[in-house]
């Protein structure tokens, strides 16, 4: 997987997170409905992001670690079977989310959208890109890999750019908190525009009663795409 | 948005066998549409596996408040009905989807695991709501209190536990529904099992000792939060109608009997500068009767009471219905403005003393009263039965009466009302109707998070 496409894929699982309703713009939009305003639905945006962003980034801090530490296979093997396995226990059994409350402040609402988005498996369902990304490095690029740790953000961006050929290069840092980190911006990104996007768009146009006609199953595509990814991980 | 849905087609009424060991209670499948042959006729009917279960309150297993923001899972059909029995403490989880005419149980919880699982007994009331299925009771295995509410699970019907955490001064129990908008739960008080279960409690009732309050509490922390006393005379604190829209957080509650007067009232209780209060809006006085016409419960009075064993409010929060029981009328009113609302409409059906008839059969002496109302969900059609609970039946009606289910219709501005000609139903003999709920929803069933 070169570059260019994870950061893509990594972009795109955002905007697909964010298309979801359980993941946050119809609380948004429901939010600004019962105060009768638009900026009750902006006030939610942040916080619900930030709380994806979390989630996210706790699955690519751990999936990294254990990157760091375990032979390829062995990490690819159980995320994979679990992946399809909890995918296909979401296509055939969903359990109700413990959830109630509408009277939620920034922090209610970063905590409800880090446990909606680690309930789900969001941040799983970015794990063919996270390995696949690391993969073929050797031990050496590895080492280095973790030294280019210790660089500044933005160096590290800016050393990214100037080897965008040199994949082995990046994907040595890859396992590396910073770009780790990058990685979790760049999917959050995708996932607050379309987020924020819908959410203004139903709220300001088309109103609730679209979801009458057109709220098809997603928690079923959520389950099939958790399976896919399973597999994808399993074959990379 | 529910208001534009289909419809109904069909009814779902619990029977009770009003004496409690004849015969099993059922739920009786009722054709409502106006083209069809068997139109206002049973079409269906399940019996229960045992007697004496006194079936009451029933509702779905899923509603709109499955839609909520926080935990959106509007996979979830509506399709099982959770039929609690009041006197057993049974309850029977029907399937309405295979066919809809003749619901079958698919699982029945036995009293055995409520009592062991929540402490509670006599299981009353059955909401859907945001994390599960909400049952209320009225008290535990003894016939004592406190009653409050308890959980199933809304997919496998497992009974969860004890919903408080912390209920404050709360003891008795009857009703219950929230402001989803606002995180509140609010309950009303009846009385404990052991006294409703023989029969209204005449010395318990002038000593005040039946509930007169309401409770309000957080609903995320399941916390109570205040109580609200409509004063000592105001006895028996019935049915909650809160707004349907969760923007406005406000909703009426019947009570039955005034100690002062027999009168019956309805009461709004309402949020304002942060805090929820209660005031009465409507007042309805008893009538003066021959009490040699009179049970005999009521005859050292000379007067009927109005008795507000129902109320119900249209899905706009713009009519609410009231049930008087006792005098037999059944009373619509706007409540646009819900601090004043105006009466707009009056029939008389049944009654103590007055006995009004049906348009269908002017010269049938009707027994019973305007009960238990289900409004459809645009608010065109009104229905209702006439039993109240078979204890309490005996005591005001002491002659016994018929069970029947009669409809109104409603012009488009929900101002005024009139009786179907063709629709007055009589159940099986020896068996009355409670709740009613119609196929797809109705007024009574679904809580929203969206205004």
């Amino acid at each position: 997987m070169s570059d260019l496409q994870a950061w893509l894929a990594l972009l795109g699982l955002g905007a697909f997170h964010g298309i979801n309703p359980g993941m946050g713009w119809l609380f948004a939009v429901a939010l600004g409905l019962q105060e009768q305003r638009r900026s009750a639905v902006l006030r939610a945006l942040l916080p619900i992001a930030l709380g994806h962003a979390l989630s996210i980034g706790a699955v690519v801090l751990i999936l990294s670690l254990l990157q760091d530490q375990l032979p390829d296979a062995w990490l690819r093997w159980p995320v994979g079977v679990g992946l399809a396995l909890f995918g296909l226990y979401k296509l055939f059994r969903s359990r109700h989310p413990r959830w109630v409350g509408m009277r939620v402040n920034f922090f209610d609402l970063t905590a409800w959208s880090f446990l909606m988005a680690t309930a789900h498996g969001a941040g799983l369902m970015l794990a063919p890109v996270l390995l696949g990304w690391g993969r073929g490095m050797d031990h050496a690029s590895h080492a280095a890999g973790q030294a280019a740790g210790g660089h500044d953000h933005a160096a590290m961006l800016r050393a990214a750019g100037e080897h965008a050929e040199h994949t082995t290069a990046l994907a040595a840092a890859a396992t590396t908190p910073l770009l780790g980190l990058a990685a979790t911006a760049i999917h959050t990104l995708g996932y607050l525009l379309v987020m924020g996007l819908i959410a203004v768009i139903v709220y300001e146009k088309v109103g609730l009663a679209i979801l009458r006609r057109a709220w098809f199953n997603l928690d079923v595509v959520w389950a099939v795409a958790l399976v896919i990814t399973g597999v994808v991980t399993l074959l990379l | 948005m529910a208001m534009q849905a289909p419809v109904e087609q069909l009814a779902y009424v619990v029977l009770l066998d009003p004496t409690g060991t004849t015969r099993p209670d059922a739920m009786a499948v009722v054709d409502l549409d106006p083209a069809s042959t068997t139109f206002a006729q049973v079409v269906g009917q399940t019996d229960m596996p045992n007697i004496g279960d006194e079936l009451h309150h029933f509702g779905w297993n899923a509603c709109s408040a499955c839609l909520c923001p926080y935990a959106p899972h509007p996979h979830v059909e509506r399709r099982y009905l959770v039929v609690p029995g009041i006197n057993s403490s049974r309850i029977y989880i029907m399937d309405t989807k295979p066919d809809p005419k003749k619901p079958q149980i698919i699982r029945t919880i036995e009293p055995e695991e409520i009592f062991k699982r929540t402490g509670y007994a006599s299981p009353h009331t059955t909401h859907c709501g945001p994390e599960g299925i909400y049952v209320s009771a009225l008290g535990d295995p003894d016939g004592g209190g406190p009653g409050g509410i308890f959980m199933l699970d809304h997919e496998s019907f497992d009974v969860l536990g004890r919903w408080e955490i912390d209920r404050g001064p709360q003891h008795l129990h009857y009703d219950f529904w929230w402001h989803l908008g606002f995180d509140t739960m609010i309950t009303s008080e009846w009385g404990t099992p052991n006294m409703v279960r023989r029969g209204l409690d005449p010395e318990a009732l002038l000593a005040g000792k039946y509930g007169n309050s309401m409770h309000i509490w957080d609903l995320r922390r399941r916390k109570h939060l205040k109580k609200l006393e409509l004063g000592p005379e105001q006895q028996m604190v019935l049915e909650l109608r809160p707004a349907h829209n969760p923007t406005r957080p406000w909703g009426f509650v019947g009570v039955v009997v005034s100690l002062k007067d027999l009168s019956a009232s309805v009461w709004m209780w309402f949020l304002e500068k942060g805090e929820w209060q209660i005031k009465k809006v409507i007042e309805i006085p008893a009538e003066p009767a021959d009490p040699a016409l009179l049970p005999p419960l009521l005859k050292g009075f000379g007067a009927v009471p109005p008795l507000i064993t129902d109320i119900n409010l249209s899905l706009d929060d713009k009519t609410l219905y009231v049930s008087c029981w006792g005098t037999g009328e059944f009373l619509q009113y706007d409540v646009s403005d819900p601090h004043n609302p105006r009466k707009t409409g009056s029939v008389h059906l049944g009654g103590i003393v007055r006995k009004a008839a049906h348009p269908a059969q002017q010269d049938r002496p009707l027994g019973g009263g305007p009960q238990m109302v289900e409004i459809s969900r645009d608010g065109r059609r009104v229905y209702f039965t006439n039993s109240l609970y078979a204890p309490w039946d005996e005591q005001f009606y002491p002659e016994g009466f018929d069970g029947w289910m009669v409809k109104l219709d409603v012009p488009a501005d929900g101002q005024g009302m009139s009786l179907d000609p063709r629709f007055l139903l009589d159940f099986e003999k020896g068996l009355r109707g409670h709740q009613i709920r119609l196929q797809g929803g109705d007024s009574s069933s679904d809580s929203y998070c969206y205004p």
